[in-house]
């Protein structure tokens, strides 16, 4: 051992060593631990979105209901509805999605120097983007920074956010979703638009985050059951 | 079945006609009791208000007295809680291993009285009277740490002539709490204030409860600000039939003389 | 090579708000006798309740998931040393610096060093207990640094120059009116034609934080989780402000206290379902961030990760005690518990109010600095069943107590009369000849109240704490035992 002083680090591990050894604690190991919780839920694309869209709607974010053909219409009208006449788009988001919008399109590509200033998403009026998994019962979007979402500030400065949900992307629940997902990735779960609760227990909808979140939900023609 | 009865330090000092009740309604069954003479106090003043040591002696004389019984019963939740909650803890600490395994056994067979009845006995009507309007407070410690659930209460509904009203928030604590009640004598009387503000609004006659311990609390409020609401333990209701009522004239004073 | 283990520090003295001025009785008096926070108090914990309520009841392995929880933090407080070097370990390889704190002190002089080193004057805050535990926005004031509060309820807070009451929702104390009082007072940019309407409030708020969040060179949060396994961590809010302070500064320092680690990524489908559904009463709060060390091109580019101990490893040396460390802070036991709701946040004198706090500051300061706190309950048990990781608070609770006694006990040499009364009363009643004998002599209470029949106001100590405000019953004129001697004399017993 040196003579040098210990490192907090030292110390710190040192003293939790003392404590365990002062009163050893339970031994529990890792397998043993009770997950007597569901897990491997399973439901029929209909329920799913069917659950997802009522806990959506439920924590105010408005929801439309489209097919793979009639996307490039709903989420023009989407646009036009919410009076958006720019927006940014991550840079693998679809090309042909915004066609025939008629806004302006700001396509974020940070990886070839082409990055978004914080300055100019908050100019422009809202963000498109694709998901990485939504989860039925809480009314979540998962993003992860996948090509088709972007960098996290995407999402977070403009004041409108749309989003597309593929039915396929629905899960049931939280345990399900997170197995989909990989944990180094950015990660944001948004459920409903930003909202505070902080003024005597009323909620607000819309504090910093986008105050209107849309989201699309995209079933195929054999999935709406019609 | 040899049923041994705790009739609890408080009954035997301040209201003994709820322990008289207790032994009344487990007679008129067919039952025979037994109160050790023995016994004193479960201790969990002691424990509670931080004497765990203190505590040892009663709860060495509490294993001791009551280990010959096939079954315990208190007319007091809080004091089964401490039994089955606390006795084992302070045997851990400071008692032999024989202590600690004496202290299981006699805690395994203690009950409270609502659970002798129904789940013991098997017993929901009693053939008790009691032509009064009652709402019926679920004390904190019967309620989640003995979770009775609705056992006094499917017994209160068997009673002749009652007239049971729910009880607007009733799992909200009425602030006894023991020594809380005078060691957060304002804190407590304002949890006080609001149980007795939803007793109020009830309109009945009677508050009822399985513990002597929170009816002397809310009691005492009703009393002093002359709201003329009685407290009547759960027992005391039990015990009440058509040929023998209960002296409502009495109620808020709580003490009974002049009935034997 | 190991010595003699020693017991770990508490949080010290002089720094920090794990200390309260007042003891619990005397801080919780000027509450009570405040309406406005009573009726704010009471609407507030009443309607969350019932949010809280019904979102569980939405869930029918509601209790399997508490089951699960509870396991979890007692498997990772007992492998916390291997998960703080995985988690340690797992932070670095992905750019992130991990720095150690002993205690407050340390933890502030890390986080002031670091942003002193950026050349800036003010940050950005999410809302975090353990900076506000450490007292670190006043350390960054005391170095010439300005830390903005950007969850709205904590910058009512901060602009009404106030004390945070509530884990959650820091001003449920202020109600709208109050609320548009401060920001008219101290929102320099505000509308002056501000109305109380909660949405108005919130706009406010979001106009004056919006340059800010847009031009912060460094943000601090704290943390909800860190994945050991991963190193990444987590932090849920409702309001964006925390995606604004973790996205946009390119500098992020996260403080969080050692004992918020989850051991894998799995793991939290068991808290993600807790949490929220606990805390806020909602299904899911409206954000989640996760983040793993940096991530080229997304985020900030300069990360820190504080580990606080600050008398954590203390509780962790208390058998009985050390669940309180299991704490996710959701503050769902303030919102069941009937003290609190009465009583407010204040009155417990720390940054952890309520149940929990009743337990975890005194176990972090050491029972003697926060002596009345295990005695501000009435023991109700709420708490224990709203508990999305089953800490048994009342247990705890009765545990410190008698922590508290017994170190008093050592301490002097004269027994408290508190203790003297115990000793008599166990003296007395662990023999049934003295037992009997002392039941009779009640008798003479008898000579009180002999007009109504009830004993009105008393003027002795802890009998006049009693008759202030409840009459107490006249004893009886027979002991149950000298009934039962009359009656069932030839019983056997």
């Amino acid at each position: 051992m040196s003579d040098a002083p210990a490192s907090a680090r030292d110390v710190v591990l040192g003293r939790i060593r003392d404590a365990h050894r002062l009163a050893p604690p339970p031994d529990l190991p890792y397998e043993a631990i009770a997950r007597d919780y569901r897990r491997t839920r399973s439901a029929s694309t209909d329920e799913l979105v069917e659950l997802l869209v009522d806990r959506l709607v439920d924590y105010k974010a408005r929801v439309r209901r489209t097919t793979p053909d009639e996307l490039v219409a709903t989420l023009a009208a989407a646009l036009r509805d919410q009076g958006v006449q720019s927006v940014a788009v991550p840079a693998g988001l679809d090309a042909g999605w915004l066609d025939g919008s008629g806004v302006a399109v700001r396509r974020d590509r940070p990886a070839d120097g082409a990055g978004l200033t914080v300055a100019e998403l908050d100019h422009l009026d809202g963000v498109v983007t694709a998901c990485a998994v939504a989860v039925a019962e809480t009314g979540t979007i998962v993003l992860d920074a996948s090509p088709d979402q972007g960098r996290r500030l995407l999402t977070l400065v403009p004041d409108y956010h749309l989003c597309v949900v593929r039915a396929d992307q629905i899960v049931p629940d939280v345990p399900q979703a997170l197995a989909l997902l990989d944990p180094v990735r950015p990660t944001t779960m948004i459920s409903g638009p930003s909202a505070t609760s902080d003024i005597e227990l009323n909620r607000v909808e819309g504090v910093h985050g986008p105050r209107t979140l849309e989201v699309v939900v995209v079933t195929s023609s054999s999935d709406s059951g019609m | 079945m040899k049923i041994g009865l705790l009739i609890t330090c408080l009954a035997d000092a301040m209201f003994p006609d709820v322990g008289r009740a207790t032994v009344a309604v487990l007679e008129r069954l067919g039952h025979t009791v037994a109160f050790p003479a023995e016994q004193s106090c479960c201790g969990q003043m002691h424990v509670n208000t931080g004497y765990q040591k203190a505590a040892l002696p009663l709860v060495e004389r509490y294993a001791d007295v009551f280990a010959p019984y096939d079954a315990v019963v208190a007319p007091s939740g809080s004091c089964v809680g401490s039994v089955r909650h606390q006795h084992g803890l302070v045997a851990r600490r400071f008692g032999s291993t024989g202590l600690q395994d004496a202290v299981t056994d006699v805690a395994g067979k203690t009950y409270e009285l609502s659970e002798l009845l129904v789940d013991v006995l098997g017993v929901t009507d009693v053939g008790a009277y009691f032509p009064h309007r009652v709402t019926y407070h679920p004390t904190c410690h019967s309620l989640r740490m003995l979770r009775v659930g609705d056992k006094p209460l499917s017994l209160l509904r068997a009673v002749d002539g009652i007239r049971l009203v729910d009880l607007p928030d009733a799992d909200q604590c009425c602030g006894f709490g023991g020594t809380f009640a005078v060691k957060n004598a304002d804190t407590s009387t304002a949890m006080m204030t609001d149980k007795m503000r939803h007793v109020l609004d009830t309109g009945a006659q009677f508050c009822s409860a399985g513990d002597s311990s929170c009816l002397m609390h809310i009691g005492g409020g009703l009393s002093r600000i002359r709201s003329g609401v009685g407290t009547v333990h759960l027992a005391q209701i039990l015990a009440a039939t058509r040929d023998r009522p209960y002296a409502v004239d009495q109620a808020h004073a709580t003490t009974l003389e002049g009935r034997a | 090579m190991l010595g003699m283990p020693t017991l770990p520090p508490p949080a010290p003295r002089g720094v920090g708000h794990l200390r309260g001025d007042e003891s619990f009785p005397a801080a919780a008096r000027h509450a009570l006798a405040d309406t406005q926070l009573r009726a704010n108090l009471g609407h507030a914990t009443r309607t969350i309740r019932a949010k809280r309520a019904s979102v569980v009841a939405e869930l029918p392995d509601w209790e399997e998931l508490r089951e699960a929880g509870r396991q979890l933090k007692v498997h990772t407080m007992a492998h916390l040393p291997d998960y703080l070097e995985q988690l340690e370990a797992a932070v670095t390889a992905r750019g992130g610096v991990v720095h150690w704190a002993r205690d407050a002190d340390e933890a502030n002089r890390i986080v002031v060093d670091l942003v002193k080193a950026k050349g800036v004057d003010e940050v950005v805050k999410v809302k975090s207990m353990a900076t506000q535990e450490i007292a670190l926005n006043e350390a960054l004031e005391a170095a010439g640094v300005s830390a903005w509060e950007t969850d709205l309820a904590e910058l009512i807070v901060q602009l009404g120059h106030d004390r945070p009451s509530h884990i959650l929702v820091p001003a449920i104390h202020r109600n709208r009116s109050e609320i548009r009082r401060i920001f008219l007072d101290e929102m320099g940019d505000v509308d002056p034609d501000l109305t109380d309407e909660p949405a108005v409030l919130a706009g406010a708020a979001r106009l004056h934080l919006r340059r800010k969040f847009l031009s912060a060179e460094v943000a601090i949060s704290g943390a909800n989780y860190a994945i050991a396994e991963t190193g990444t961590i987590g932090v849920v809010e409702s309001e964006g402000n925390g995606r604004m302070c973790l996205t946009l500064p390119k500098t992020l320092i996260t403080v969080m206290g050692i004992e918020k680690l989850v051991p894998r990524y799995t793991d939290l489908e068991v808290f993600l379902q807790l949490l929220p559904r606990s805390s806020t009463g909602e299904r899911m709060n409206p954000y989640t961030s996760m983040w793993t060390g940096l991530t080229p091109d997304d985020g900030p580019q300069e990360f820190h990760l504080v580990l606080l101990d600050n008398g954590r490893t203390q509780v962790l040396a208390d058998a009985e005690g050390r669940d309180a460390l299991n704490c996710i802070r959701c503050s769902a036991c303030l919102n069941v518990c009937p003290v609190y709701e009465r009583a407010g946040g204040h009155a417990y004198g720390s940054v952890y109010p309520g149940p929990i706090g009743a337990i975890l500051s005194p176990l972090l300061t050491g029972v003697e600095d926060n002596a009345s706190l295990p005695f501000a309950s009435s023991l109700c048990g709420a708490c224990y069943d709203a508990c999305p990781v089953k800490i048994n608070i009342p247990e705890i609770l009765v545990h410190l107590r008698a922590r508290h006694t017994e170190t008093y006990a050592e301490e002097h040499r004269a027994p408290s009369a508190e203790a003297v009364a115990m000793r008599t009363l166990s003296y007395v009643m662990r023999s049934p000849l003295r037992w009997t004998l002392a039941l009779r002599s009640g008798r003479f209470g008898r000579l009180l109240g002999r007009r109504r029949g009830t004993i009105g106001e008393v003027p002795l100590p802890v009998v006049k704490q009693w008759t202030e405000t409840r009459d107490l019953a006249r004893p009886p004129q027979q002991t149950f035992r000298d009934w039962w001697a009359d009656t069932h004399s030839g019983d056997p017993s």
